[in-house]
């Protein structure tokens, strides 16, 4: 009785056991070794981190938009899975941004238990985000949603199979299992691409009009910017020039698996824009919606 | 065999009983996920490797982990993280497989290697249903209820059924 009065009663604080999944409240590098390699700018890696981890993020915010709403179970379960995968990369790649560089997290209220990565996925602002604007446009109809899933997927499997011999050993681990994942997620996204596309006239005219809204976006994940180029020359990031030829082979290998021409469209603009923190209309609506909860309680305990 | 030779083996013993949240026939030696317990007096390090980067279970066996030793007298319990090799399915033990199929999930086949193929047509794997054991199955989805299984369904019994995916 004394411990029943209220089904509310035990809820803070207390026995981590009772929630489903504890309180998580442990760090996802817990015993690994983060000393910097010799020759790697504390810095920059975390800034490179940071791009990679973002991107992971907010795509994972993005497609979780489709739970109960995709077109069938199997495909809600799909992309709810792919979400998750990446929302793993994406703790992993920002917490080993913080243990690179602490400065990049921003200052919580003293005593509040958020973990750096929490810290930085829900208490920055847009401008302090480096992901590419690629993953925070509207996920758009299925089509849409799986020639973007495609591409990422494709390019970033690539940059993960180069990054698992990176010479930062927690980097390089983190790309490694990443690889496994995202094998499945390329392969899932190719599929249905090629489905959409042999499918009915109706099918086939989404997953064209498709690729044309989303071509001219997916440059903006390919170009290189100076953070890439840096980590590259020491050693420990990817220059994404070298991805461009691997990451073609495969789009063209399920376009013509397709029977749908490569589009002849020009990127959307050549300037930086989320690699530098400049996003588009839609990122503060996700993160608006993302981060309200967290900032709502800056000394909360999830 | 006296009570102090085979102390060093109790903390793995306890760290051995503990369970996977979402498969729990599995324990955390089935999976393939306990990689080391090292134990000196009450201080007990165990060291852990995620299945999938985004798996929540980690956090459950993480807290399992330091409920079962804290309990045995324990004082000081710490688990560690190992990233390195990645888990692969291929770590699940024989044991494990076993308690998998007689739980009714079809267990993962030999895990790829070398270059990773883009595959277009749906995977197909040479396995039985966990029920009634005919070869007659089909995929319904690469993605299952957690992300370490696939969606089957049994075209003998009609009983979906539930894989856990070569990784």
């Amino acid at each position: 009785m004394d411990d029943h009065e209220s089904v509310y009663d035990g809820l803070l604080g207390g026995d981590a056991s009772q929630w489903a999944f504890g309180t998580d409240f442990e760090d996802p590098l817990a015993g690994v070794d983060t000393t910097l390699p010799v020759g790697v700018d504390a810095d920059l890696l975390a800034a490179y981190c940071l791009m990679l981890g973002d991107d992971a993020l907010i795509y994972a915010h993005r497609l979780s938009e489709w739970t109960s709403n995709a077109p069938d179970l199997e495909d809600d379960i799909a992309l709810a899975n792919i979400a998750l995968d990446l929302l793993g990369q994406a703790r992993l790649l920002l917490a080993r941004a913080a243990a690179a560089d602490s400065s990049v997290v921003p200052a919580l209220p003293a005593g509040s238990p958020v973990p750096p990565e929490d810290a930085l996925a829900f208490f920055r602002d847009e401008h302090a985000f480096r992901n590419v604007g690629f993953v925070e446009a509207l996920n758009g109809d299925f089509a849409v949603t799986v020639v973007r899933l495609f591409l990422f997927s494709t390019h970033r499997l690539a940059l993960l199979q180069r990054l698992s011999t990176s010479s930062d050993p927690v980097l390089s681990a983190i790309a490694a299992k990443g690889v496994k994942e995202v094998a499945y997620h390329r392969d899932y996204a190719g599929r249905w691409l090629v489905t959409l596309a042999l499918g009915t006239e109706e099918s086939r005219r989404r997953l064209v009009a498709g690729l044309r809204s989303v071509w001219p976006t997916y440059a903006e994940l390919l170009r290189p910017t100076e953070v890439e180029s840096r980590a590259a020359e020491q050693g420990f990031g990817v220059d994404p020039v070298l991805l461009s030829e691997e990451v073609d082979e495969v789009v063209d290998t399920v376009l013509a698996a397709a029977e749908v021409d490569r589009p002849e469209l020009a990127p959307a603009g050549t300037a930086a824009m989320g690699r530098v923190g400049r996003h588009t209309e839609d990122m503060g609506r996700l993160l608006a919606e993302m981060q309200v909860v967290a900032r709502a309680h800056p000394r909360g305990k999830w | 065999m006296t009570a102090q030779a085979a102390e060093p083996f109790r903390a793995r013993q306890l760290a051995a009983t503990v369970v996977d949240p979402e498969m729990p026939m599995l324990t955390l030696v089935d999976l393939g996920v306990l990689r080391d317990v090292t134990e000196s007096g009450d201080r007990v390090v165990v060291t852990i490797t995620p299945t999938y980067s985004g798996c929540p279970a980690m956090a459950t066996m993480r807290d399992d982990l330091v409920h079962v030793l804290t309990d045995a007298g324990y004082a000081d319990v710490q688990v560690k993280v190992s990233l390195s090799p990645a888990w692969s399915s291929d770590w699940i033990t024989a044991n494990g497989r076993r308690k998998l199929h007689a739980h009714g999930l079809s267990a993962p086949g030999a895990a790829p290697t070398g270059p990773i193929q883009l595959s277009l047509a749906p995977i197909r794997r040479a396995i039985d249903c966990p029920r009634c054991s005919s070869p007659d199955v089909r995929l319904t989805s690469e993605f299952g209820s957690t992300a370490c299984k696939a969606l089957y369904q049994c075209g003998a019994c009609r009983e979906p059924f539930e894989h856990v995916k070569e990784i």
